[in-house]
């Protein structure tokens, strides 16, 4: 349980780039792929993502709890999409080409259809890179890379305690929760819902109450060290840029002005093919 | 009680890495199939209360943003910037409450849980539907009706699990002026 964030130590050029490239290239990345709904440029990055991903050498097999939970997150959302709005493509491109009727409101089209199409193709886009990132990333790199692309170092350290104290207070739940549940504490559907938020609540209690003396030791041990008197600080893992880092994040770059051109081209966010 | 800015960075780190582990690892069943009942917002506007808007914030924020990665689909910013909202807005109108000194009197829990509801409203009911438009191009009436489900459901959570907190730090603590001097 201490690995939560599936960080695999491989030998391949993703890992070699620094932490802080591979965050501003998530960035960009996502940035282009959330600002279009280009059929065309989504086709590119999703190809694109893919290939990364195999550069990486991490296996589907490593990453195959994530992507689980992505696609039912996925499939629940297309679904929901189409029970709330079976119309919506319809009010997007314009036209209606209707394909079969469900009875009432809900008539296929091919623009809704087209319009899911955009939505699985936009997953697919950023999730592979998602993955790319947490998988190749060192969690321990990820506080100086946020101080690296501009994050104050009292933020990016506020990240940083916060990854390495997630396995110590889940290991505190957990100890406190099996000592409650010994004393007869029911979390289970067996009970009503106030009585289960209650007995959470006898969990959560005493987790924060020694979660708050926690934040006072370490904050004491901090200022004794003299924390926050610089304007700057070094990081043990800090790592200078190389031309792979520069290129790639050109790279990334370059695909987002892809992407906020199309939008001017195509004279909003999307593209229509039925005209 | 003046906190120094050290203890408000650590109150984030903590806040954040509670806020994670509750919203990824604590799950009560709801009687609604295939969903879970996140605690983590009774915590968040405990937090928010206690250290104040920064700290609210970029608890939601880094604790919210944190769960997503560790899905792996992707931050979902629309409703990781409600949550940042959340903690702010809670932040910003608490700093009356004197829960730092170990005062949390009845009046005071009227008072929080009106706000948390407020608050609540404003960032699922508005600010995450919005955003979920605006970013993604969803279908109007779906987001706001996973805002409003979402919404009700935090309120109640935060109603209960909350008010207890805010309650249980209060006894915890010394009350401000329980000490007199002798003569």
């Amino acid at each position: 349980m201490t690995n939560i964030f599936n960080y695999i130590d491989r030998p391949s050029p993703i890992h070699q780039l620094t932490g802080a490239t591979k965050l501003v290239c998530l960035l960009l990345w996502s940035f282009a792929a959330m600002a279009t709904y280009d059929t065309r440029l989504l086709v590119v990055l999703a190809l694109l993502s893919v290939l990364l991903f195999r550069l990486s050498r991490i296996g589907l097999k490593d990453v195959s709890f994530m992507l689980g939970f992505t696609a039912v997150f996925m499939v629940l959302n297309n679904v929901l999409v189409f029970l709330f709005a079976p119309q919506h493509g319809v009010a997007l491109y314009g036209s209606s080409h209707e394909l079969l009727h469900l009875g009432g409101r809900y008539i296929v089209t091919k623009e809704q259809l087209f319009y899911h199409l955009n939505l699985v193709l936009k997953y697919l886009a950023t999730i592979p890179i998602v993955l790319l990132f947490v998988c190749t990333t060192n969690p321990s790199e990820f506080a100086a890379s946020l101080n690296r692309i501009g994050v104050k170092y009292t933020i990016a350290y506020s990240v940083a305690l916060a990854l390495r104290y997630i396995p110590d207070i889940q290991r505190e739940y957990h100890e406190i929760s099996q000592a409650q549940q010994a004393r007869g504490i029911e979390m289970s559907k067996k009970e009503n819902l106030v009585r289960r938020l209650k007995s959470a609540s006898a969990i959560l209690i005493p987790l924060i109450l020694s979660s708050m003396d926690r934040i006072e030791t370490i904050s004491n041990a901090m200022e004794l060290r003299g924390f926050g008197k610089n304007r700057k600080r070094s990081w043990y893992m800090g790592r200078r840029f190389t031309r792979r880092d520069i290129l790639s994040m050109l790279g990334c770059l370059l695909l987002l002005a892809a992407a906020i051109i199309l939008n001017i081209r195509n004279g909003g966010r999307f593209w229509n093919p039925f005209i | 009680m003046k906190k120094s800015p050290v203890t408000t960075i650590v109150a984030i780190g903590i806040g954040a890495a509670l806020f994670f582990v509750l919203g990824r690892f604590v799950a009560i069943p709801s009687p609604v199939p295939n969903t879970n009942i996140s605690l983590q917002y009774g915590l968040l506007a405990f937090m928010a209360a206690l250290y104040g808007p920064i700290a609210g914030c970029l608890i939601g924020l880094i604790g919210h943003a944190l769960i997503d990665f560790s899905f792996g689909w992707g931050i979902w910013w629309s409703w990781v910037i409600a949550s940042a909202c959340f903690g702010a807005l809670i932040g910003l109108v608490s700093r009356k409450l004197a829960l730092a000194d170990g005062l949390f009197p009845k009046k005071d829990a009227v008072r929080f849980n009106v706000y948390q509801i407020v608050a609540h409203i404003l960032a699922w009911g508005l600010i995450a539907p919005v955003l979920d438009i605006v970013i993604y191009a969803e279908p109007a009436n779906k987001v706001f009706l996973q805002g409003l489900a979402g919404g009700i459901a935090n309120i109640v959570t935060t109603a209960i699990v909350g008010t207890l907190l805010c309650m249980a730090y209060a006894a915890a603590k010394p009350k401000k002026g329980s000490l007199k001097e002798e003569k």
